[in-house]
């Protein structure tokens, strides 16, 4: 074993299929992890429970690209933010018009529309909504005087598609269409054929008219919502979260779980069970024994306790994982610095009189190095996975976007009942897929560095 | 190998009071104020619940007073006005559940109605028992024939996949399995039912058949999950063996070589495969939390994690206890087993 240097390990490593695979994998997990925290500022995963920043985002909206792959295109929810804006004066009107443009190519109809806008005025404007479908047909949906006011003021209001007076406007246009309006919603009227109920693909333009006699008035900030069953490239859940931004977090999140709590335990085991090991005797007895009661603690039910009791934080939970990792590789520790103890060059070395400290730190720990490498990757999956499912349990630190976070919401929320599978799918792949790159990388190093000594 | 015994038995009852004494440490204090507020409870319904007593009183303040003053004597009665870390009390709560004495749960009762923790637990207990067995005795069947098959062909198409599968396997979360299954197989295709509580109650003679039906998708999920690492351990033993001289002469002698692989390897392949599943039978008791919170399956598990829920604490730590203990015990068994097929563990410690 010592025979190896590091030289030779590297070799080997980059010989082996596996090992390469793995060294892949977690390289890409960890470019994922780097454009992560430069492109989403920490803001946005700590608004990840807040509902109010979701709120324009769709319910158990469908991935967009599974439209690619199905006959039938499923809408996609439209966020449009940026109106053409045309101002014209005629007279003592003013006018201003604010012009939604979009295509619509689906073939389902919208779930609904809102339209939600501030606008600043005096006086009492009148507010006009309409849309121009493709076929030409201009249909107006809204005539709204907004509330008087005898100063400048800021109205912010929304426009709901299942509002009592679209639904009346919308009937005055019966004689368009050749089949009975009467009991279909507004965005099932809006956007269809004319001689059958079917959605209308084609441009449709919203048009939103701000009258005012003699004043100025104008709609500051103003977007339309169109609903859809489909948004962004991971879907979205029940509370209008958009998915690829919690999977891309928990990313970082789960490697640093997994790193900390592995490389922290395997430290741990390794200095408690080479200090039993090299010292023998009664020291190595009273320690083994400590390490046995650690051992018989069954891990799960405890970690479940710790969490309830004590705290949940993300930090508090990863020493409490530490306190269950270290306790195996302290065994193996042992045996093995029992076996370097009785090499020469170490019994001279005690002859001479060197300190424990210098004997431990300089001649038995480096012998172990390739061991502890090897066991820092086999043991990050478990790590990974005891989170996710302490997480899955609901005993996790909800403020961060773990997978095992997103699984648990999941859970809660039926998804499975309920046909969600982007809701369940993506997480468990992710940590399949970071706990595979760890078990790669970790086979790779064990086969290498001849685990024999391994009972 | 006397001493050996007594010495990891006398190692295994100190770690399960130590256990026992950091669950009470850990939950004492909440359970203090939650013993208390059962008492005043208690208190107030059997007045209330008494209409001449009400009556006696002439104000609300003497009403009041009388109150204080009865659950001042019940808590001390109790031993509650102690507090909660005093060294008798401890001692006391751990010799009653050292005795199994676990108390009245807060919350949750048992199918039958009882809200005594041992019932509780006693009537969940059989069916963990029941799933997790069976599943670690299919696990290791396939997993032994599997791996003895691949290390008899290294190398060949199985070998690779078994071993493959083996890895990969080991990296997917059993629950998340679970989900999918629930997805796939109760939603999707509506072939098993997607709660695994059967909805009979379980008094009724059918209980069994159902609960067996319920039992099929979290069983498939667990075997289909743990068989792959089982046969990779088996295949890395048997190819040390079969590397073996003793091996070889029986090639030579030209017996065959599947009677090789399936008897004379397998045998000496089986200490450290029998120690094995000892130590794994009691793993899947801990791992059974989730996943039986995922199947909802009835047993121990899903008490665990419904205790946990609503934080009732006579029943979190009796079900520690017992889980504590069968985890203890299948230690035990292992170290035992492993003493008895390895002589130098014995000779060493001794």
């Amino acid at each position: 074993m010592s025979s190896i240097t590091p030289q030779d390990i590297k070799r080997e490593f980059f010989r082996s299929k596996m090992g390469i695979a793995g060294i892949i994998i977690l390289g890409m997990l960890i470019i994922i992890s780097i454009i992560t925290i430069i492109i989403f500022p920490v803001e946005t995963f700590q608004e990840w429970n807040n509902p109010n920043s979701w709120m324009t985002y769709p319910k158990t909206a469908i991935p967009v690209w599974v439209n690619l792959l199905v006959f039938e295109k499923i809408p996609e929810h439209k966020i449009l933010m940026n109106p053409n804006i045309e101002k014209k004066s005629n007279q003592e009107i003013n006018l201003s018009s604010y012009q939604f443009s979009f295509n619509f190519e689906y073939d389902q109809f919208p779930n609904d529309f809102i339209y939600s806008y501030t606008a600043e005025y005096i006086n009492s404007p009148l507010l006009e909504m309409s849309v121009i479908r493709p076929d030409g047909i201009e249909i107006k949906l809204i005539s709204t005087a907004l509330p008087h006011s005898n100063a400048i003021t800021n109205h912010e209001d929304k426009i709901f598609s299942t509002d009592a007076i679209i639904k009346k406007e919308l009937l005055l246009n019966n004689e368009k269409f050749r089949f009975q309006i009467d009991n279909l919603s507004a965005e099932d009227i809006i956007f269809s054929k004319t001689e059958r109920n079917e959605p209308l693909k084609g441009n449709y333009v919203f048009l939103i008219n701000l009258y005012e006699i003699n004043e100025k008035s104008e709609i500051i900030k103003s977007n339309l919502i169109i609903g859809g069953k489909a948004f962004g490239i991971m879907g979205t859940d029940e509370l209008r979260r958009d998915l690829a931004i919690g999977l891309l977090w928990g990313t970082p999140l789960a490697l640093f779980i997994g790193l900390v709590v592995s490389i922290a335990s395997v430290v741990a085991g390794l200095v408690y069970g080479v200090y039993s090991g090299f010292k023998g005797k009664k020291t190595d007895e009273a320690l083994m024994r400590f390490n046995d009661v650690i051992y018989a603690l069954p891990a799960l039910p405890f970690l479940i306790i710790l969490s309830v009791t004590i705290s949940n934080s993300i930090f508090v939970m990863i020493g409490f994982l530490m306190i269950f990792g270290w306790v195996g590789i302290a065994k193996v520790a042992r045996s093995m610095s029992l076996q370097i103890k009785t090499r020469g060059y170490v019994e001279a070395a005690t002859m001479m009189g060197q300190k424990d400290s210098k004997m431990i730190f300089k001649h038995i720990l480096p012998q172990l190095l390739p061991y502890a490498f090897a066991s820092v990757a086999i043991s990050v999956p478990a790590a990974i996975t005891t989170e996710a499912g302490l997480s899955f349990l609901g005993l996790g630190d909800p403020s961060f976007p773990t997978w095992g976070q997103i699984l648990h919401d999941a859970n809660i929320f039926g998804a499975a009942a309920r046909g969600l599978w982007w809701w369940i799918i993506p997480p468990g792949i992710m940590i399949a897929i970071t706990g595979l790159a760890f078990v790669f990388i970790g086979n790779a190093l064990d086969s290498i560095i001849n685990p024999k000594l391994k009972r | 190998m006397k001493k050996y015994i007594a010495k990891r038995a006398v190692t295994m009852f100190g770690v399960l009071l130590i256990t026992l004494l950091i669950t009470i440490m850990l939950v004492g204090s909440n359970m203090d104020t939650i013993l208390k507020q059962g008492v005043v409870f208690q208190v107030r319904s059997e007045i209330t619940e008494n209409p001449a007593m009400v009556e006696s009183f002439s104000s609300v303040q003497e009403f009041e007073s009388f109150i204080e003053s009865q659950t001042e004597q019940r808590i001390k009665n109790l031993g509650l006005d102690e507090p909660w870390y005093s060294p008798q009390r401890i001692g006391l709560t751990m010799y009653k559940i050292i005795l199994l004495d676990f108390g009245q749960a807060t919350f949750l009762t048992s199918d039958l109605g009882s809200s005594d923790v041992k019932d509780i637990i006693f009537e969940k207990l059989p069916r963990t028992i029941l799933l997790f067995t069976t599943a670690t005795i299919l696990i290791s069947i396939i997993g032994i024939f599997l791996g003895a098959f691949s290390a008899s062909r290294i190398g060949s198409l199985i070998d690779r996949i078994t071993s493959s599968f083996a890895i990969i396997s080991s990296s997917f979360p059993v629950w998340w399995i679970g989900m999918l299954m629930i997805f796939l197989f109760a939603f999707t295709y509506q072939i098993f039912p997607a709660r695994a509580t059967p909805d009979i109650p379980s008094s009724s003679p059918e209980y069994i058949g159902a609960l067996l039906y319920h039992m099929v998708l979290p069983l498939i999920t667990i075997v289909m999950i743990g068989f792959g690492s089982w046969a990779y351990l088996v295949r890395n033993f048997m190819v040390g063996i079969m590397q073996e001289d003793f091996i070889t002469a029986k090639k030579a002698i030209g017996i065959k070589q599947n009677k090789i692989t399936y008897t004379h390897a397998l045998k000496n392949a089986a200490p450290p495969i029998i120690t094995i599943l000892a130590l794994s039978l009691s793993g899947s008791l801990g791992g059974a939390i989730i996943t039986e919170a995922v199947f909802d399956w009835p047993g121990m598990g899903r008490l665990y994690f419904e205790a946990i829920t609503v934080m009732d604490l006579p029943v979190i730590i009796g079900a520690t206890y017992i889980l504590t203990v069968f985890f203890l015990a299948s230690i035990f068994i292992s170290d035992l087993l492993y003493g008895y097929f390895d002589p130098r563990i014995r000779t060493s410690s001794e």
